[in-house]
């Protein structure tokens, strides 16, 4: 409470010195099966690192929005909460979500920042939002920082697939700043926060004859955990053969180390493995505490995909295999050997 | 209402020339940007999109009547238009912009290509772009374009099928998680997505790269269609990524588990 309230002060003083308005963050957050994804958790621990006020969002259909709504509300960091439902928002369609977007950020509109993570419907979306309003986007940010004094933001992002990292700065000429946080560059918010935030709904801005119409999701069905937000990966090449050596040798490890299961382009590419799994540029990009790189080589646009895991295990035949430069630990070996050793001593 | 004749479509191609996805990238001792004296190529999501879009017309013959490839970028990226006409595009447009300006923001280019949309006396009917460009990796452009000309949008398509007659596109996409399905109304943006098993971008013949050259490409600047590409965010500085150094190898299986025991990961128990 504190700290709101010494937002609120900076907030009143900066007013009246006619500087900078302090900043307001609006952070989407997206929701799936009742539950607030993590990587919008992310989104908001960074959206908190800017030191003013953060407002959230939720939007999705009436039969959704209550249950989120609840967890939400308690969201540390969080001093309100607003949310929109209506049918029209049970699939998050560009066409339809951005006009309460416009709507909320045109005129008069207290927000100087809107955050989402980088998620494939954010990514849809805020852009489409961004142009509408003319201003630009960042995109992937992995660090922060707000100047008060100036208005301006300046963000960090790795660009050319994480081999630089790129400084911008978006100055107060920018009035509302757009960006997407790459959720692996920050901790999840809590939600110990008994108070509760301010909670108010909001009517959403029907679409009529919209452009587009969504015509059905599949999703791969898993019981291990979401890749993206795994604490431990274990993930394949192009060495494992075909789809059923895949499956035959990963998932054992994964499931005796409680962990995702990943796979190289190569080996998404040759079929052995679903797209969804995929880690890299093109793909997801993870840092978890552990990742088991097996008969992957290590080419830079898998490395973009995780490199910053904490650590990194190879096991591959190729002793120059480039993978071995940034593996903590590196096993010259022969994986269709040593994966179901491992599992055995694994199981002990 | 009385029966018209089927539109035919025009396809639209923006794509970029960025440095070859093979190249490990350098940065410059002024932390200014990174050595760009190294091998450039077609940005691989445009490849895959011009390649889509040859493929849109084989399936639908004539009922294309135009694919357009344009660019928006310094004078050696009409290299890469040559490329794009190489593998069928018809003919092209180059935006060109100084060698030393600094590269467009996403915004300025969708403003761009708003903009070139509007002098195409026939229309455009379907734009088809990368989803992202691997160097600036923003991901942004096609989303914007279609906020602007207030389009359906579908990004990271993986599948697209085109109905000319019902003037729609029924688009997969990738999406976190799995795959989902939209059907767009034309005139629509798609973004295409790498992970396209069956897509793997032709290669152009020799004599299609000679015919390439005899393809119109018509030259503009940003000011003959009154955009300003300034960038608006100001890049302070362009480093290395903190460097990760391996920690050697180990000799069996057992040394390997000792060193993940170490850092507290055992296995499950189930």
């Amino acid at each position: 409470m504190l700290k709101v309230r010494t937002s609120l002060l900076n907030r009143l003083l900066a007013r009246s010195y006619a500087t900078a308005p302090s900043p307001h963050a609006l952070v989407f957050l997206e929701h799936h099966q009742g539950d607030l994804d993590s990587a919008s958790l992310s989104a908001l621990t960074a959206a908190s690192q800017l030191g003013g006020q953060v407002t959230g969002l939720v939007v999705g259909s009436p039969e959704e929005v209550p249950s989120v709504v609840e967890k939400a509300k308690r969201l540390n960091g969080l001093s309100t909460l607003l949310h929109s439902a209506s049918p029209q928002y049970s699939t998050l369609l560009p066409e339809t979500i951005s006009p309460l977007f416009e709507k909320l950020l045109s005129q008069n509109s207290p927000f100087t920042h809107v955050v989402s993570a980088h998620s494939s419907s954010a990514k849809s979306i805020l852009p489409r939002v961004a142009a509408k309003l003319d201003v630009p986007a960042v995109s992937d940010i992995t660090s922060l920082e707000h100047d008060a004094a100036s208005g301006s933001t300046t963000f960090t992002r790795p660009i050319y697939a994480g081999n630089a990292i790129s400084t911008v700065r978006a100055s107060s000429s920018i009035p509302i700043k757009f960006f997407t946080v790459r959720s692996t560059a920050f901790a999840a918010a809590g939600a110990e926060d008994a108070a509760g935030s301010e909670v108010k709904a909001l009517d959403p801005v029907e679409v009529s004859d919209a452009p587009s119409e969504h015509l059905g999701t599949s999703l791969t069905k898993s019981d291990r955990p979401d890749l993206g937000v795994a604490s431990r990966v274990v993930s394949g090449g192009r060495a494992l053969k075909n789809a059923e050596t895949f499956q035959s040798t990963l998932y054992p490890l994964a499931d005796a180390l409680g962990a995702a299961v990943g796979a190289s382009r190569a080996a998404v590419d040759a079929g052995y493995a679903d797209n969804s799994l995929q880690v890299g540029q093109t793909g997801k990009v993870v840092a978890p505490e552990l990742y088991m790189a097996l008969g992957i080589s290590g080419a830079i646009q898998h490395l973009a995909g995780m490199k910053d895991s904490k650590l990194i295990i190879a096991v591959n035949k190729d002793p120059d295999a480039p993978i071995f430069q940034v593996a903590d630990v590196g096993l010259v070996a022969d994986l269709f050997e040593v994966v179901p050793e491992m599992v055995e001593k694994l199981k002990q | 209402m009385r029966p018209s004749a089927v539109r035919l479509l025009n396809i639209l191609v923006p794509i970029k020339r960025a440095v070859d996805y093979a190249v490990k990238i350098r940065v410059n001792p002024e932390q200014t940007g990174i050595d760009l004296n190294v091998k450039h190529s077609m940005n691989p999501f445009d490849e895959i999109a011009v390649e889509e879009a040859v493929r849109i017309r084989e399936r639908l013959k004539d009922a294309v009547k135009s694919i357009k490839v344009v660019t928006i970028g310094p004078p050696k990226s009409a290299e890469t238009l040559r490329t794009a006409l190489a593998m069928g595009a018809d003919s092209a447009i180059h935006v060109e912009i100084p060698e030393s300006a600094p590269a467009p923001e996403p915004l300025g280019v969708a403003k761009t290509l708003k903009a070139l949309i509007e002098r195409q006396k026939e229309g455009v009917d379907v734009v088809i772009m990368g989803k992202q460009a691997i160097d600036d990796d923003a991901g942004q452009t096609g989303q914007m374009l279609a906020g602007l000309m207030g389009w359906s949008q579908a990004t990271f398509a993986s599948k697209v099928v085109v109905d000319p007659e019902q003037k729609v596109a029924n688009v997969t996409r990738e999406i976190d998680g799995g795959l989902e399905e939209l059907r767009c109304k034309l005139p629509v943006i798609i973004t295409t997505d790498l992970r396209q098993v069956h897509l793997q971008p032709r290669y152009a013949s020799l004599p299609n790269i000679m015919k390439a050259k005899k393809k119109p490409v018509e030259k503009l600047t940003a000011t003959d269609l009154g955009i300003d590409l300034t960038p608006r965010l100001e890049t302070i500085k362009v480093t290395e990524p903190p460097k990760r150094v391996g920690g050697g190898k180990v000799a069996n299986v057992d040394e390997l588990l000792a060193k993940l025991k170490e850092v507290g990961i055992t296995g499950k128990r189930a």
